[in-house]
């Protein structure tokens, strides 16, 4: 008697499916997943774990979480980051110390594989949320990626 | 020369006022041949526009928007660009026939559209064997497909199709039985006379239970034969490329496109006549007005087409030996016992009729 049976639970099993979908058509106006990028530029944004690029944010005071340990630039498996930096005299201390000068970013040569984010041990980078990359010259590409002036936020050593 | 072309009196007698007969009667052909091109062609671009917001709507997607009025003349726009496409082939293609293949497909989708009851008085052919004709006609579409794939001279377009051949015979008979099972109700093959029946009640109601396991064995094998999802193995895409015209481009390929979604029209068109009363209005409701029958009609046949819709963006495609098992071990059986019970209630006089 499996005869009936498989043709009462393909019909059941059926119907279930289209309703599911049929749920989905009905809530679909609302729960578009698609976005009409450029008309909706203005209020577009991207998710939480989108990797657009990398990005140093700085506080209000011109401060970034970068010491200059340079693990980043050890980490990153194709050159992405170049950090060029100095040895200048502590003002507090008088002790001679490692700062950053500029952190060099190659856009075009980053795969976002987010290494140098996972190695980090200040969070001094993470992901941006910008994708709008495209460029007419490709040394537009290259960024410094702290602001000129910036130094070390005090207490990111301790 | 008289075929009853009952489509407008008024251009009929002010063509054969100014014109001898047999001229006259060749002009109206034309002017209705041109009209149901002009059908064909509407219909078909509103199909392919339609599939696609459908089939957006059921992935959460929007669709295409941006042509004309929500997207609606997206389809258009696509179908001038086909044309402007040039026409390739294969260097080894069997050349007469696979330029023959086409017309065939579309000549098919285009003869079926002549019987089908747009109203009372839109129907331009009015045969005594309408059901069989349609059912006759249908099969022959499946001639074109053959002969595209077998002229590429593609594998993989000779598979799609074989797979099609195999699928569209068997499931003929499905088609066929389920629709005589309800033929046993209104004892005519003409597709006027089946509206006429159902002026007391559309057949799916006058019929009850067997017509609505005949309704649903009509659906399912009306989707096969017009390869659709899930049965669309004859250009399943993951397997063969675009199965029996992978080797055609431009307009051509426009050609099958659009005879199959013609020929979903007319799958729909059918249940709509046989099982849901044509351009018969519910209860009656418009029957003072009778050119409503056209919008009755069409949205009847769109709902059913929503629904072939909703199928093919739900069901996952069946392997040929689970297709062959669902015609041969399922539908076949349960339609031949479908038709006994049928005939039982016909002879009982058990049919609900208001």
């Amino acid at each position: 008697m499996s005869y009936f049976s498989d043709i009462y639970n393909g019909v059941k099993t059926l119907l279930i499916g289209m309703s599911v979908t049929g749920k989905y058509f009905l809530t679909s106006r609302k729960g578009a997943i698609t976005q009409q990028y450029p008309d909706n530029r203005e209020t577009l944004k991207m998710f939480d774990r989108f990797r657009g690029e990398v990005i140093m944010p700085h506080d209000e005071n011109n401060e970034h979480r970068c010491t200059g340990c340079q693990k980043c630039e050890i980490a990153c498996p194709n050159g992405t980051i170049e950090i060029i930096w100095d040895r200048k005299i502590n003002e507090e201390t008088g002790k001679k110390k490692k700062v950053i000068d500029k952190f060099v970013y190659h856009l075009g040569l980053c795969t976002m594989c987010g290494l140098c984010i996972d190695v980090c041990p200040t969070d001094a980078i993470e992901w941006g949320q910008n994708f709008e990359n495209s460029v007419f010259d490709r040394t537009y590409l290259t960024r410094v990626l702290n602001t000129p002036g910036s130094k070390l936020q005090p207490g990111v050593e301790d | 020369m008289n075929i009853p072309l009952n489509i407008t009196k008024t251009i009929h007698d002010w063509l054969f006022s100014i014109m001898p007969e047999g001229a006259a009667s060749i002009v109206e052909m034309f002017i209705i041949a041109l009209v149901y091109l002009g059908i064909f062609t509407v219909i078909g671009l509103f199909l392919v526009f339609l599939e696609r917001r459908v089939s957006a709507w059921f992935q959460l997607r929007i669709g295409p928007n941006r042509v004309g009025y929500q997207g609606i003349l997206q389809s258009l726009a696509d179908a001038l660009k086909l044309l402007s496409k040039e026409l390739t082939g294969t260097v080894k293609a069997d050349k007469f026939l696979y330029n023959l293949a086409p017309y065939f497909v579309i000549i098919s989708a285009l003869m079926a559209l002549a019987v089908i009851p747009f109203t009372k008085e839109f129907h331009a052919f009015d045969i005594n064997i309408g059901i069989f004709f349609l059912i006759a006609i249908s099969s022959i579409g499946v001639i074109g497909i053959l002969l595209g794939g077998w002229s590429s001279n593609n594998k993989f377009a000779l598979i799609g199709a074989m797979r099609s051949g195999v699928q569209t015979i068997s499931y003929e008979l499905s088609i066929g039985l389920s629709l005589l099972t309800m033929i046993l109700i209104t004892g005519s093959l003409q597709l006027s006379e089946i509206v006429e029946v159902q002026k007391n009640g559309w057949l799916i109601v006058q019929g009850h239970i067997p017509a609505i396991i005949a309704f649903m064995i009509f659906m399912i094998s009306g989707t096969a034969e017009t390869n659709r999802a899930p049965f669309d193995m004859a250009e399943a895409e993951s397997e063969l490329g675009a199965g029996f015209h992978t080797e055609y481009s431009g307009m051509k390929f426009a050609y099958f496109f659009l005879a199959e979604f013609i020929n979903m029209f007319i799958i729909a068109a059918i249940a709509a006549t046989v099982f849901f009363g044509a351009w018969l209005s519910p209860f009656g409701i418009t029957e003072s007005l009778p050119w409503l029958g056209v919008f009755w009609f069409l949205g009847k046949t769109l709902s059913l087409v929503f629904l072939m819709m909703w199928f093919r963006w739900t069901f996952p495609r069946l392997r040929v030996d689970q297709l062959l098992t669902l015609e041969w071990k399922y539908l076949l059986p349960i339609n031949l016992v479908n038709i006994i019970i049928m005939a039982l209630i016909v002879w009982l006089n058990l049919t609900i009729t208001f």
